[in-house]
């Protein structure tokens, strides 16, 4: 299993790349910044499992918190509004 | 006789579920009368575990405390078994409400909820309720005012969730049974409130 490196409450920045195959990050959230809600436990990387291997070692799953209007400028509603997605840990750096 | 409509040949997909199916049966993996009482037990689920669950949470506070910090576990403690399930349960508030969407495909807790609807399957609900889910809630009739903060989650892989809705005021004294009658399934999406 791959070491979680993010903790509760750190600033995460989603990686902005483009590669092909089976990839659970969806488009929108690439280059945004937002905040670790929660660790989930590690699974396997589903890239990799994709391929027909066995995805280990496990990555790390994160809940990342972003607030709306972080990832959509034009965002209607309350700037309290909140997305939260599950990311793996390869496709986030520390801001 | 009805008419049955024009010819349509198998889709990719149905094509691809067939051929696996024949071949486990043809390998003795499984037999044709498992496939058809598993397919008929799942269209047979519904939501009412989902509500089993929720009306609990309103009457048993320690229980609810389990919950939400372990839902798979919880869930077994009344004797659903959610296999595969990494379940997080999101509690509505005064101050949060909570709504779930997956919008790569559409993960959803099934071992509760049954199957999902197919508006919550549609690119039209994948694609806007992370965008403008304030529009979205009020087109099932759900207006939150502007001082609730409204968090979506988007399903994206392991985990899958399910909305604690808020107790309904009127309610008191109300047995866990009746409770558990008011718990629908949109509200365990988010895009309801249980309402007496």
């Amino acid at each position: 299993m791959a070491e979680p490196q993010f903790h509760t409450g750190d600033r995460v920045r989603v990686m902005e790349v483009f590669p092909l195959g089976h990839v659970r990050t969806p488009f929108y959230i690439r280059g945004k910044t937002g905040t670790v809600e929660r660790y989930c436990g590690s699974f396997p990387n589903p890239e990799e499992l994709a391929q027909m291997r066995d995805g280990l070692p496990a990555q790390p799953l994160y809940r990342v918190k972003f607030r709306q209007k972080d990832v959509w400028p034009d965002y209607r509603g309350s700037p309290d509004d909140l997305l939260e997605v599950e990311i793996y840990q390869h496709w986030l750096e520390k801001t | 006789m009805n008419d049955p409509g024009p010819y349509r040949p198998l889709t990719y997909f149905q094509l691809m579920e067939v051929s696996l199916r024949e071949l486990l049966v043809e390998k003795g993996i499984v037999t044709e009368a498992q496939v058809a009482e598993e397919v008929e037990a799942m269209r047979k689920r519904g939501y009412e575990r989902g509500s089993r669950v929720v009306a609990r949470a309103w009457v048993d506070a320690e229980y609810k405390k389990r919950l939400l910090a372990n839902g798979t576990k919880a869930c077994e403690e009344l004797g659903l078994e959610v296999p595969a399930l990494k379940l997080l349960v999101v509690e509505n508030t005064p101050e949060v409400h909570n709504a779930v969407v997956c919008t790569l495909c559409s993960f959803y807790p099934r071992m509760l909820l049954g199957i999902p609807p197919e508006w919550y399957k549609s690119r039209n609900y994948r694609s806007r309720m992370v965008r403008e889910p304030r529009a979205v809630l009020a087109e099932f009739g759900l207006d939150i005012p502007e001082s609730v903060t409204i968090r979506v989650h988007d399903s994206t892989a392991d985990m899958r969730y399910l909305v604690l809705p808020m107790r309904p005021a009127g309610t008191e004294g109300w047995s866990e049974e009746r409770l558990a009658s008011l718990v629908n399934r949109d509200s365990m999406i988010g895009v309801a409130v249980p309402r007496v």
